[in-house]
């Protein structure tokens, strides 16, 4: 076991990560920890844009995009966590400009923008051209050009290494962060790293859904260990349906193909989302478009032999913008369907996409134990964090905003803080559990196979607790998750060995599946109601009476070690907005 | 409600192909080259069976086999969809992404071979010490360079400016072109394709200041004059980046120091 001390460690290397790492190691002696290499992150399967009021192309302001972000989360948003981001995108999009990302341009040279789902004209008036990109792959470019910065400033990554645990101590009995334990894949040791700042940048979750968007690799780490060391997760319930997955493979096809002018379509050819939203139509916001996807597969309109999926139509574009505007969306088209978008419209249907939940942290990124204390040295940025500024659903480009904008404030803040911060000891063997965890898992010899039980996690999830939810759908996916829990008991694995263990790694990693899942279904047994990406049918009205707050989740252990979870609810932050009959 | 505007889609035999939902089920063979230095110090080829829809991924195959048959087989994998760059590998000879493979396009009447890609260390089965390749792209200093104040706004650049070196910023660092290339085979101190497409990507960038360093670095003997022109990167680039037109304009921005 090795002990390494540093003063700022960062889990995770994608793009709030990265963002975070630039400033932290200007600063501070910084570590990124990262289970891949930093440029295999999701955030380069980003495609669309990163949404800025620049108005390099038409009138725009940072309040209509804060705005917008606000009703786009259904009124969920802690509104003064939205006017921050909306402010702070312009010099977002710009810095990212000067480390070097080559955006598509205007003709007189300026960064282009593009129209995208829910970003509006003075409130909702029109569509406007607020999404600034690189063709169909913003997420790839923001990646590539963070790490180009990451080698220019000599910032250090220890690549494949999985964080298992979070350490804490304490100061005066209270909560101070200590540092993580991790795994050296390549070589199975384990490695103390005690930090007086520690940064959750690990990502989503998405995995635990069978149709999904998702890497392989989007399996909750950062979530788990916080939720494991008693710290909430906050409106886990509320996920992203992305509207144009790939029929039944779930790759993702950009909003940015709607926001070029392609159309959704039904069996008849009609352009459905007229009926649903007469001024935004094809560019309201996900969870709209994706309910409308499934009320028209359930009213019979759907395509194909079983009717179980629409059309992306792109086939009235010129091929040359296509070409220019739309490559890799095509090219997947063509790789993954063996059609031809140029003549030939996509079949397509929602896929899981996006955590509007995780780690809940301030406006500074620092992470939460309660609905108002902190716990001092620990942050989380990106799609791990729940800050909230996405609500109840999040807006097409708030992402790669959200982790550049959030990324970067966590790194200032973590490496600040740990500039006059004492160290904290670390507890006494601190690797006690991650080793017990996984000396478990290796000397299993269970009848379970880890790749059953994730694929009928991923089932239930589909079929209980994805775009419509009821209480008895919800109470099956709980049912469901427990069993399953129940097996996970009796899992084994085949690979035995140290080195390159990702048979090991992948049963770790249904673990923390498993705990979140449960959290998302009960979370949304209990919000009875209707708001953005959580749809009950059986209460399909939103309540801002009972339910405008967001869900705080508790794992709580009684005397015997039986856990569960307890709900806690967390008020919105409402500054100009006071919540409105959402129409797009 | 409005009356919804209807435009009947277009319909080919690809389009029914892709949406019949039919799945018509065939045994293949993955002949897959196996290593673990902690069991035994030779690399073996070992044989999986299994039944597939032809139109799955080649990653899917693999993924199939170590949840079902044998979870030992270790490699990288992540996005699965072509754009992350982890799962490059030699398939049937060639270096592909096993992600943006499907099984019909590889033969599958007979086995089909999956080997690591060649010249960088193999650690185990499919996973090969990439840090050599990681290396030569930190070299060459992958970076925008600039001198000056930087200005309030963004810097202006023309369309035609970002054309000069658009197919270089494609690159995922996937290694398939590096390591399809003879000349690092036999000396694995050349830079290698992916790392000149880098500094390509810099080197033509109107905003960049940095290319008579980038040249400079990569007139080392170990630089660009080591391509034989051989197209294999081409061939290989799972992004369908032109490898060897990127290093072709690097040689001649060496000769006439214009770009």
């Amino acid at each position: 076991m090795q002990v390494h001390k540093y003063d700022t460690v960062i889990v995770g290397a994608g793009g709030a990560g990265m963002r975070a790492a630039i400033e932290s190691t200007k600063r501070s002696r910084t570590a990124v920890l990262t289970k891949l290499y930093p440029t295999r992150s999701h955030t380069g399967a980003a495609q669309g844009g990163m949404a800025a009021a620049l108005a390099n192309v038409e009138e725009d302001n940072w309040e209509w995009h804060t705005f917008d972000t606000v009703k786009g989360g259904d009124y969920l948003v802690d509104q003064d966590a939205a006017e921050i981001l909306a402010k702070e995108a312009i010099d977002a999009v710009l810095d990212l400009e000067k480390m070097g990302l080559p955006f598509n341009r205007t003709p007189e040279g300026r960064i282009d923008q593009r129209r995208f789902g829910g970003h509006t004209r003075d409130h909702g008036q029109a569509a406007v051209r607020r999404s600034c990109y690189a063709a169909d792959r913003t997420g790839h470019m923001i990646l590539q050009t963070l790490y180009q910065n990451c080698v220019k400033e000599g910032v250090e990554f220890f690549n494949e290494f999985y964080v298992l645990d979070l350490l804490l101590g304490e100061i005066d009995g209270h909560t101070r962060t200590a540092g993580v334990v991790a795994y050296e894949l390549a070589t199975g040791e384990i490695h103390i790293f005690q930090a007086k700042s520690v940064i959750f940048a690990s990502g989503g979750n998405g995995k635990f859904f069978k149709v999904t968007s998702n890497a392989h690799t989007l399996t909750g780490d950062g979530q788990a260990a916080a939720f494991r060391r008693g710290l909430p997760l906050e409106d886990m319930e509320f996920f992203q349906f992305h509207p144009t997955g790939i029929w039944r493979m779930g790759i993702l096809l950009t909003e940015g193909a709607r926001g070029e002018g392609g159309i959704l379509r039904n069996k008849n050819g009609e352009r459905f989302m007229e009926k649903y939203a007469p001024v935004m139509k094809d560019l309201a916001s996900r969870d709209v478009v994706s309910r409308a996807i499934y009320t028209e597969i359930r009213n019979g309109n759907g395509c194909g032999l079983e009717g179980d999926h629409v059309y992306l139509d792109l086939t009235h574009l010129p091929p040359e913008q296509l070409d220019a505007k739309l490559p890799d969306i095509t090219e997947f088209a063509r790789t993954y369907l063996g059609i031809e978008p140029y003549t030939d419209p996509i079949p397509i249907q929602p896929t899981a996409h996006y955590a509007m939940g995780g780690i809940p942290t301030n406006v500074q990124g620092e992470v939460l134990k309660d609905n108002d204390t902190v716990v001092p040295g620990l942050y989380a940025a990106g799609e791990v964090a729940c800050v909230s500024v996405h609500g109840a659903n999040r807006l097409g480009t708030n992402s790669l905003l959200d982790i550049n904008v959030f990324g970067r404030r966590a790194g200032i803040a973590a490496a600040d803080y740990a500039a006059t911060a004492d160290w904290v000891d670390l507890p006494e063997n601190p690797a006690a559990q991650v080793i017990a965890q996984l000396e478990r898992i290796r000397n299993g010899n269970g009848t379970e196979r880890v790749s059953d039980i994730r694929s009928e996690l991923q089932q239930s999830m589909d079929t209980n607790s994805m775009v419509y939810r009821t209480e008895s759908t919800l109470k099956q996916a709980v049912a469901d998750i427990h069993a399953l829990k129940e097996r996970y008991l009796n899992i084994s694995v085949m690979d035995k060995g140290q080195r390159y263990n990702t048979d090991l790694l992948e049963a770790v990693e249904l673990g923390n599946l498993l705990d979140l899942a449960e959290v998302t279904a009960v979370s949304g047994l209990a919000r009875k109601e209707s708001r953005g990406g959580h749809f009950r049918e059986d209460y399909p009205t939103r309540d801002d009476v009972n339910f405008m707050q967001h869900t705080m989740a508790y794992r709580e252990v009684d005397a015997d070690g039986k856990d569960s979870i307890r709900l806690d609810y967390k008020p919105v932050v409402v500054t100009r907005y006071q919540p409105m009959e959402r129409k797009y | 409600m409005s009356t919804p505007t209807i435009d009947s889609p277009h319909n080919s035999a690809a389009l029914d192909a892709a949406e019949s939902g039919k799945i018509e089920l065939v045994t293949i063979t993955l002949r897959i080259r196996r290593f673990n230095p902690e069991e035994h110090p030779d690399a073996v080829w070992v044989d999986y069976q299994l039944t597939v829809d032809p139109k799955i991924r080649v990653l899917d195959a693999i993924n199939t086999v170590k949840w079902e048959q044998d979870g030992t087989l270790t490699y990288r994998r992540s996005c699965a969809h072509g754009v992350c760059g982890s799962d490059a590998m030699r398939i049937n000879g060639k270096n592909r992404l096993a992600c943006k493979t499907l099984i019909k396009d590889v033969n599958p009447e007979k086995p089909i071979t999956i080997e690591p890609i060649k010249g960088l260390t193999v650690l185990k089965d499919l996973i090969v010490d990439m840090e050599p390749f990681f290396q030569a792209y930190r070299d060459v200093m992958p970076f925008l360079v600039t001198t000056g104040n930087a200005p309030t706004r963004e810097r202006i650049q023309s369309e035609e400016d970002v054309q000069r070196f658009e197919d270089t910023t494609k690159c995922i660092l996937c290694a398939a072109c590096t390591t399809s290339c003879p000349v690092f085979w036999n000396d694995g101190q050349y830079f290698g394709p992916a790392a000149i497409v880098n500094a390509h990507r810099f080197i033509f960038d109107s905003r960049d200041e940095g290319a008579e360093q980038r040249l400079e670095i990569l007139n080392d003997r170990e630089g660009v004059w080591r391509c034989r022109t051989t197209f294999n990167c081409t061939d290989a680039c799972p992004r369908g980046i032109e490898v060897t037109k990127a290093i072709q304009e690097v040689k001649r921005a060496l000769v006439t120091r214009r770009f």
